[in-house]
């Protein structure tokens, strides 16, 4: 079976925290629902949240911290 | 009229610009890849100035409310046409009722949907560019969003099928070189922050927008002065000048930033160069995190390019009119 997998729509630098001394938005393990912010994405000057677009449990990040992500780029797989 | 079902993350109306005000302060706006914004126009046969929808990484939602002729250019950002996806470059024929949308960017950063009749929205100071900074044209100064309705001015009779052959396309690579002018305050540099401008390899920064580009990657070093009665004081710093648009200020000497068509149009830091007007099309399909040179080239070199550009515009505008 796929994995299922968050994508970022956006090119930029994908941060897990909404600030750098606050907790993750999502820590793996964590239950994820719709809607659920698993963190942002920063260009153009501005920080887009970046949504999950479906529910389950949060099984990795394949971006990391601050790290350099790619319009289409899967961000956070997903299990059941 | 085109009702906006999603904007996209930044989608502005942008036109060949605003012209005439910059020793006002008023920067031209406009599309920022050119060559790529005149291709879509041509494609569905209005005049090559004519106000379309520039798109940044990420496409619009659109439903078409009577039928149009549309083409899609510059960066490489899928196009459907209620879901099956369709060529870009490429004039396409939408009855009212389609949607248009996108999938995500494949390469470049900015899209040009071109629609035929033009997006019609009001003329401010003899253009319709969106100058978001100072909330003035385009669809009420702003990126347009969710439950806008666009205007579409009268269209003249347009072909679908028309398209610009590959050769012609602009290329979209990872990785850019930037030709510079030097000047105007190049003299400012030390030998050794000329040679870090010129060999070090840049990384856009997340600070890149129509307004300027950032880079971040080597270190650029002024020449030590007494600074002139005028200038502020750090080296980065000379009297007050008009700022080229695509010149490049480095304040402080770390990160270099490319001012481009929405930028301020003078000021007190050191412009070291200028990328030629051919060039700031690739600068406006390069995105966050991609690597860039920036490579000297005399006054010859750049009309030249520009000659060679003409001569592509041409080669479309032969082929489409």
């Amino acid at each position: 079976m796929a994995e299922r997998t968050v994508r970022s729509p956006l090119p930029g630098t994908f941060y897990r925290r909404p600030k750098p001394d606050a907790d993750p938005f999502v820590n793996e393990g964590d239950t994820v629902a719709t809607g659920d912010v698993i963190g942002l994405v920063e260009v153009m000057k501005t920080f887009y949240e970046l949504k999950a677009d479906q529910d389950g449990v949060a099984d990795r990040f394949l971006i990391e911290d601050a790290g350099a992500v790619e319009a289409g780029d899967d961000v956070l797989v997903l299990r059941d | 009229m085109i009702r906006v079902h999603e904007g996209g993350v930044r989608t502005t109306v942008q036109d060949a610009g605003r012209f005439g005000l910059y020793h006002l302060g008023m920067p031209p706006s406009g599309a920022l890849d050119d060559y790529s914004f005149r291709a879509a126009n041509l494609l569905v046969g209005n005049d090559e100035g004519a106000a379309v929808l520039e798109a940044t990484f990420s496409g619009p939602t659109l439903e078409f409310e009577q039928d149009a002729v549309i083409a899609v250019t510059g960066a490489d950002l899928p196009l459907k046409v209620d879901g099956e996806e369709q060529p870009g470059w490429t004039s396409l024929r939408v009855k009212a009722g389609q949607v248009l949308s996108f999938d995500f960017l494949r390469a470049g950063a900015r899209a040009y949907i071109a629609v035929a009749g033009g997006i019609d929205v009001p003329v401010v100071f003899g253009s319709r560019s969106t100058y978001a900074l100072c909330v003035i044209g385009g669809l009420e100064g702003r990126a347009i969003r969710e439950g806008d309705m666009l205007p579409v001015g009268d269209a003249r009779p347009a072909a679908a099928g028309r398209t610009v052959e590959e050769r012609l396309r602009p290329a979209l690579p990872k990785e850019v070189e930037l030709r510079v002018n030097m000047g105007l305050c190049d003299y400012r540099l030390t030998d050794e922050g000329r040679r870090s401008f010129l060999e070090s390899e840049w990384t856009v920064t997340p600070a890149a927008d129509r307004i300027g580009y950032r880079y971040r990657g080597g270190e650029l070093s002024f020449v030590e002065r007494e600074q002139p009665f005028g200038a502020g004081s750090d080296p980065s710093n000379v009297v007050d000048l008009g700022y080229p648009v695509g010149s490049i200020q480095v304040p402080g000497g770390i990160e270099p930033i490319c001012l481009l068509n929405d930028a301020v149009t003078g000021g007190g830091y050191v412009t070291i160069g200028t990328v030629i007007s051919v060039d700031r099309d690739a600068v406006a399909q390069s995105k966050t995190h991609g690597k860039t040179h920036f490579r000297a080239v005399g006054i010859d070199e750049a009309l030249a390019a520009r000659a060679e550009r003409r001569t592509r515009l041409d080669a479309i505008r032969t082929a489409l009119t």
